[in-house]
């Protein structure tokens, strides 16, 4: 069966359902940086069905590994040595090629390196905390990093973030614009989140957990995981003769 | 028949979180020897057609506090109306110009920054033309997914007052939180209020 993308549809509206809403008061930062207003739903055109796109050129050779992208040559950063791999499809299960994925997180103790970043656990000078990668021709992508810790933040008197990695991820188009978090499979924090509780249904939480995945692990080296990632799709047009099989 | 046949759901957002500009812009936060530039700091690589502009501006939430923490992404069309991308099938765009920035805000000041010019007009769906805009999304720590909006010039009256967008807003007193301001010369000031009095109209698109 053949589905073909109809050049006038555009793009698929998001299911606001299944994303987190911007109100969630458990996470106290929301209740002040949530638009109040309803957002107004228009169809996408050329500026959202179109957007940058970035080359291998541009990338640098170490950009995917973030266990030495930032140490000193001859070092490494601390921690479990992990592979983070998946694809990345659209809505429609077409792999989308060339997309642009920045990662940044924690290092092994919980801590970033940034300005503004007060935990007590210490820096690892061998850790910097960013990569990118692009997708293949079939959509696939894998980078090595170290698994993050976890840590607390100030919201409610005694919360922790579990071990995570944030994602930013470009497709073809603006309106496919994402970030995410990537969790770990069997991580206790999990249900405990606030910011994973934003997200209303089970299964769309389940989607951000990665599942460990031995057939890639590389033996006596490191452990691999593998978080597949689904970009908004464009609407699609087929005959209801067509559906039948499915 | 027609019907919409998505078949996988997309990745369920997150907030980009505090520590956002490790990931997006390294360089800001003293990260530096990882990437040589930050992503979309620069939009210009040479002589660009048309007008170069600078906008700035602060991103407010819904007590008046400016977000220190905020970043933006923008995305627009040359000076000719054309984006720089392979899906653009109209003509070639200004090949010095990206079409895509990214800022994020000063750290203790909270304003924002782009070097970019004034956009062409572009065709809505049914072909008529839009009036000059800039499409931009903004993320930052509880923010639980990106919003979208756009930037209009409140020197394009005329083609404000038939834009095929602007002229379907319902509300329609809202529409100056969509219009930056002209401050001088090639300089314009938009500022974005997430919530609240004159909160800035977000898009669902
Ligand atoms: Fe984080």
């Amino acid at each position: 069966m053949k589905n073909t993308p109809d050049p006038h549809a555009g793009y698929a509206a998001r299911d606001r359902a299944w994303h987190p809403p911007a109100l969630h008061p458990p996470y106290k930062t929301s209740v002040m940086r949530s638009p109040s207003a309803p957002l107004l739903s228009l169809p996408t055109s050329l500026g959202e069905e179109t957007g940058p796109v970035f080359g291998q050129a541009m990338l640098g050779d170490m950009d995917h590994d973030l266990v030495h992208n930032y140490a000193e040559p001859g070092e490494s950063a601390i921690g479990p040595r992990i592979i983070v791999h998946g694809r990345v499809t659209d809505e429609t299960g077409r792999p989308v090629s060339n997309a642009l994925l920045e990662v940044w997180q924690a290092n092994a103790g919980g801590r970033y390196r940034h300005k503004k970043e007060g935990y007590l656990a210490p820096l690892d000078p061998n850790f910097g905390g960013c990569g990118r990668v692009l997708t293949d021709e079939q959509g696939f992508y894998e980078f090595r990093t170290i698994q993050p810790g976890a840590y607390p933040w100030p919201n409610g008197g005694n919360d922790w973030r579990p071990a995570h990695i944030h994602f930013s991820i470009f497709g073809a188009a603006f309106a496919q614009r994402l970030i995410t978090q990537m969790y770990f499979e069997g991580d206790p924090l999990i249900p405990l989140c606030p910011i994973i509780g934003a997200i209303p249904q089970k299964e769309a939480v389940q989607s951000l957990i990665a599942e460990l995945d031995m057939t890639r692990t590389v033996p006596m080296d490191a452990r691999a995981w593998r978080f597949d990632i689904v970009l908004r799709g464009k609407r699609q047009t087929l005959f209801e003769n067509r559906l039948e099989g499915l | 028949m027609t019907r919409r046949y998505p078949i996988l759901k997309e990745t369920p957002s997150q907030t980009a979180g505090p520590y956002v500009h490790i990931g997006m812009n390294p360089n800001v936060t003293g990260i530096h020897g990882v990437y040589e530039a930050d992503l979309g700091a620069a939009m210009k690589t040479g002589a660009v057609h048309g007008e170069e502009i600078t906008i700035t501006g602060t991103v407010a939430d819904g007590m008046g506090s400016i977000l220190k923490d905020v970043v933006l992404e923008i995305w627009q069309a040359d000076a000719d109306g054309l984006f720089n991308t392979p899906g653009e099938t109209r003509g070639t765009a200004d090949p010095e110009f990206s079409g895509w920035g990214r800022a994020a805000a000063d750290l203790q000041t909270g304003q924002y920054r782009f070097d970019t010019v004034k956009p062409g007009r572009v065709p809505w769906r049914d072909g008529r033309l839009q009036a000059p805009h800039i499409s931009v999304w903004i993320v930052a720590r509880g923010i639980n997914i990106g919003l979208h909006t756009r930037l209009y010039f409140d020197d394009e009256g005329e083609a404000n007052s038939e834009d095929p967008v602007l002229t379907r807003i319902e509300h329609q007193h809202r529409v100056p939180t969509l219009i930056a301001q002209k401050t001088g010369d090639g300089t314009y000031r938009f500022d974005i209020r997430l919530q609240g009095e004159n909160e800035t109209i977000f898009f669902d698109m």
